[in-house]
């Protein structure tokens, strides 16, 4: 644990996103609140980590750390910790910012007290996402004060930085970061942690409650406030001119991690720039802005996905009359898509400074190679419930998912995923299938995802009677983002017994007549149960109950017990294939005509030994 | 001076922990180091590609033709990244297949590992080794991850002894696989060695 053991002035490796819980301990936060999304699930695990290593120890953290039930409410827990005058911080993805923007432009309106660190992970490219939104419009959406860092040494800087503007301007702060900050690993030098204060005082203030005339009121207040805060980013240690070669007429402006590739291209192709780089991105430092653009004839805007610092400098350029060649996605040298890498901002800064591309010549594979795309683990157990459903369930029915593992069921042989928006709307988009179709509709969600945001659309179609078939998947953890707990497991963040809240237990409460508790490894059990919920006319509910195997195998190595590995019995196996070309696991394969389990994926669910119709599986008797 | 090393593999082989503790170990030797990683959905299964840089870098990301070595716990693996080599990179990687389901329910195919073997040589200097059998034989099949850093470090391309990648290797694993650990890393150099 090295991140709080390690003295000051030390240099670690730290991942993007343990960098930035990093400076939030070094600023003395108090309150930190999430719900995990890739990227940004490492910054609160780590104060878990932390947490729960401090309680082995019978040492008190100096932080209260919640993974709270989805993002809005995460974004409310720690602003209601700002209003008690104590630090917070809010990490999550930047869907989950959608979820949590209802509270969030209001928050801006009123302000915060005590200092508040936001952090929407950005994903382009999409990498574990289902789009790549750029949060920085929600920045200039709500007016809050917004930092890109470029490395972890930065990301943590800023967040340490980032709770005193937040605390000076009395407005929490934005800190969008994008997945090659958040699982990028740098050298960090720690600083020493101020300490926490611990509790606060909750100060009744008229102002803290949104009626129209408060709202009226603030309004104005919060564009004063974006004035402050820009004569802030012309003081910005995050706003830097760097210049490389000599002084010419060429400019370059960037921000986020665009600067590491802008920075090693112009050192590769030797070319005389300067650079302007933004730490501080909103609002963009107007004097500094400025003057890079009367000072260049041409400036080439380098920024990942949307054109918002380049329309800006568009806009500032017409407005005071600057004669100024602006190079970006306007003029089609930069793409609004994906994440940008060393190749493509090496190559465009070839071609607009007339260099030749620096790299040694390389071509991909000739042979085509099969893909590998992510899919269900061997062992799942979601698996085994997407087989006993196509069991039982009509051709034509219609199969809304949801975000997380259960995603990857989308894939053949299984392909039970039909649709998807967002977290949630597996049961929400069941409910409008079930008025649009005469098909059945059976539609899966997560346990961690119940919570978030399933539990409303449930009572929707009870309400509205809607003949739906709601399956929740309870692997008893949130396991795609790296198994956090949620509202139903016995612990929670911090490591303290939690009030276990039982899935049936809710749905029931919300009227639903027709319930069903599972254990999907009983796949003819589990065929059973989803018939009858078909057959039942209204609104069911499966629950389909089994740990997550990466989660039970962790515990089978813990305690010392083997993890079995099973086998295909040659003499048995008649190549029927059910296997591969039904329940379709990954740990198998074909060769030669034969069919094979691969002793290295096999995670010895064990669940092939009721599906092969032969009987032809056996445990394999060899142990590693 | 700038040392680039892509290493792949299939999600759950210990790719990831193998970039952790590379990068580690350059701080340890007082060297300026990025890595970049792949987290989330692209784990479960999926191909995984991370990249460490060292030295006079500020990109934890590599440009194509610019890596120094590519090590790979998976033979199509190495050569699905190919385009990240030249000539002089080395091309250190196990020989244990893992088939993707594509390959079993998507009619895509598996190349013969003759074929990749060439295909690699034909962009780059290949050194194979079964570093699955190798962990084995160390004590668990889960150290083949630091059977091929015990390899790269063989190559003599790292910028800094490979006493600190070990050192920083024990520093990173419970004491009890200290000695299993050990094995794995220096059957790695020795198999590498014998090339």
């Amino acid at each position: 644990m090295e991140i709080i053991e390690e003295k000051p002035e030390k240099t670690i490796l730290l991942l993007g996103n343990e960098a930035i819980t990093r400076g939030a301990i070094e600023a003395g936060v108090d309150v930190a609140t999430t719900y995990p999304g890739t990227p940004s699930s490492e910054i609160a695990d780590t104060f878990s980590h932390i947490a729960k290593y401090l309680k082995k120890k019978n040492k008190k953290p100096s932080f209260y750390f919640q993974y709270s039930t989805n993002e809005k409410v995460a974004l409310e827990v720690a602003g209601a910790a700002s209003f008690s005058k104590l630090r917070s911080l809010t990490c999550m993805k930047h869907v989950g910012l959608n979820v949590a923007s209802d509270a969030f432009m209001t928050y801006l309106y009123v302000g915060c007290k005590g200092g508040h660190v936001i952090i929407s992970a950005d994903d382009p490219s999409c990498h574990s996402s289902q789009n790549e939104q750029d949060n920085r419009y929600f920045a200039l959406f709500a007016s809050c004060p917004m930092f890109e860092p470029t490395t972890p040494e930065e990301a943590k800087e800023m967040t340490r930085i980032g709770f005193d503007v937040s605390e000076e301007l009395k407005s929490p702060i934005l800190l969008r970061t994008t997945t090659r900050l958040n699982h990028a690993r740098g050298p960090v030098t720690l600083k020493k942690p101020k300490p926490s204060k611990g509790k606060g005082f909750f100060e009744k203030d008229p102002d803290l409650v949104t009626v129209p005339a408060t709202a009226r009121k603030k309004h104005p207040e919060l564009l004063e406030k974006m004035k402050k805060a820009a004569a802030l980013s012309d003081k910005s240690p995050f706003n830097e001119f760097i210049q490389i070669g000599k002084k010419s007429k060429m400019g370059i402006l960037t921000s986020g991690v665009a600067y590491n590739y802008v920075k090693e291209a112009a050192e590769e192709l030797k070319v005389d720039v300067t650079i302007l780089k933004l730490g501080m991105t909103h609002p963009i430092p107007p004097k500094m802005t400025k003057k890079l653009l009367s000072d260049c004839d041409t400036v080439v805007v380098v920024e990942e996905l949307e054109p918002i610092l380049e329309n800006q400098i568009h806009t500032m350029a017409d407005e005071q009359g600057i004669d100024v060649k602006i190079l970006g996605k306007s003029t089609d040298h930069f793409s609004r898509l994906y994440e940008y890498n060393p190749d493509i901002v090496t190559n465009v800064l070839a071609k607009i400074f007339d260099k030749k591309t620096p790299f040694p010549k390389s071509k991909e594979s000739q042979i085509k190679l099969p893909s590998r795309p992510p899919a269900l683990c061997p062992g799942c157990p979601h698996r085994a419930t997407y087989y006993a459903v196509k069991k039982v369930a009509p051709k034509d029915t219609v199969y809304p998912t949801d975000i997380g593992c259960y995603t990857l069921g989308k894939a053949p042989p299984l392909e039970m995923a039909d649709l998807l928006l967002c977290m949630g709307s597996n049961a929400g988009t069941a409910c409008g299938l079930s008025i649009s179709t005469d098909q059945k509709i059976v539609s899966y969600m997560g346990d961690s995802t119940f919570f978030h945001s399933g539990i409303p659309p449930i009572v929707n179609a009870v309400h509205h009677n809607h003949d739906v078939v709601i399956t929740v998947l309870d692997n008893r953890t949130t396991a795609m983002t790296g198994h956090q707990p949620h509202p139903g497991t016995e612990t929670d963040g911090m490591g303290n017994p939690a009030r276990r809240i039982l899935i049936e237990d809710v749905v029931k409460g919300c009227g639903v007549e027709h319930v069903e508790v599972v254990n999907p490894n009983n796949v003819t059990r589990t065929s059973e149960a989803f018939k009858r919920a078909l057959d039942f006319k209204g609104t069911s509910v499966v629950v389909s109950k089994a740990p997550c195997i990466l989660l039970k195998n962790r515990d089978r190595r813990k305690e010392g017990k083997p993890v079995p590995t099973f086998e295909v019995d040659q003499e048995k196996c008649t190549q029927c294939n059910t296997c591969l070309d039904k329940f379709g696991c990954p740990a198998f394969y074909k060769k030669d005509g034969s069919v094979y389990i691969d002793e290295q994926q096999c995670n010895g669910c064990g669940n092939c030994l009721q599906i092969c119709p032969e009987k032809a599986i056996k445990v394999r008797k060899e142990e590693n | 001076m700038k040392t680039s090393i892509v290493l792949t593999g299939v999600g759950g082989q210990g790719v990831i922990t193998a970039t952790n503790i590379l990068g580690k170990a350059a701080v340890n030797a007082d060297v300026k180091v990025y890595a970049s990683e792949v987290h989330g959905m692209a784990q479960r299964g999926g191909s995984v590609y991370c990249t460490v840089r060292m030295g006079d870098v500020s990109s934890p990301l590599i440009a194509s033709g610019t890596a120094n070595v590519i090590v790979s716990t998976e033979p199509i693996e190495a050569l699905r990244y190919i385009q990240y080599a030249n000539k002089k990179t080395k091309v250190i990687t196990d020989t244990n297949p893992v088939v993707p389901f594509t390959v079993n329910v998507g009619g895509e195919t598996y190349p013969s590992l003759d074929e990749v073997y060439d295909a690699i040589s034909s962009h780059a200097e290949l050194i194979t080794l079964d570093a699955l059998q190798i962990a084995k034989d160390a004590g668990a099949r889960i150290t083949k991850n630091i059977v091929l850093l015990g390899g790269l470090a063989e190559t003599g391309l790292l910028p800094f002894d490979s006493d600190i990648l070990l050192d920083t290797i024990f520093a990173n694993v419970p004491s009890k696989f200290k000695s299993v650990n050990d094995t794995a890393f220096k059957g790695g150099m020795k198999a590498v060695k014998k090339k």
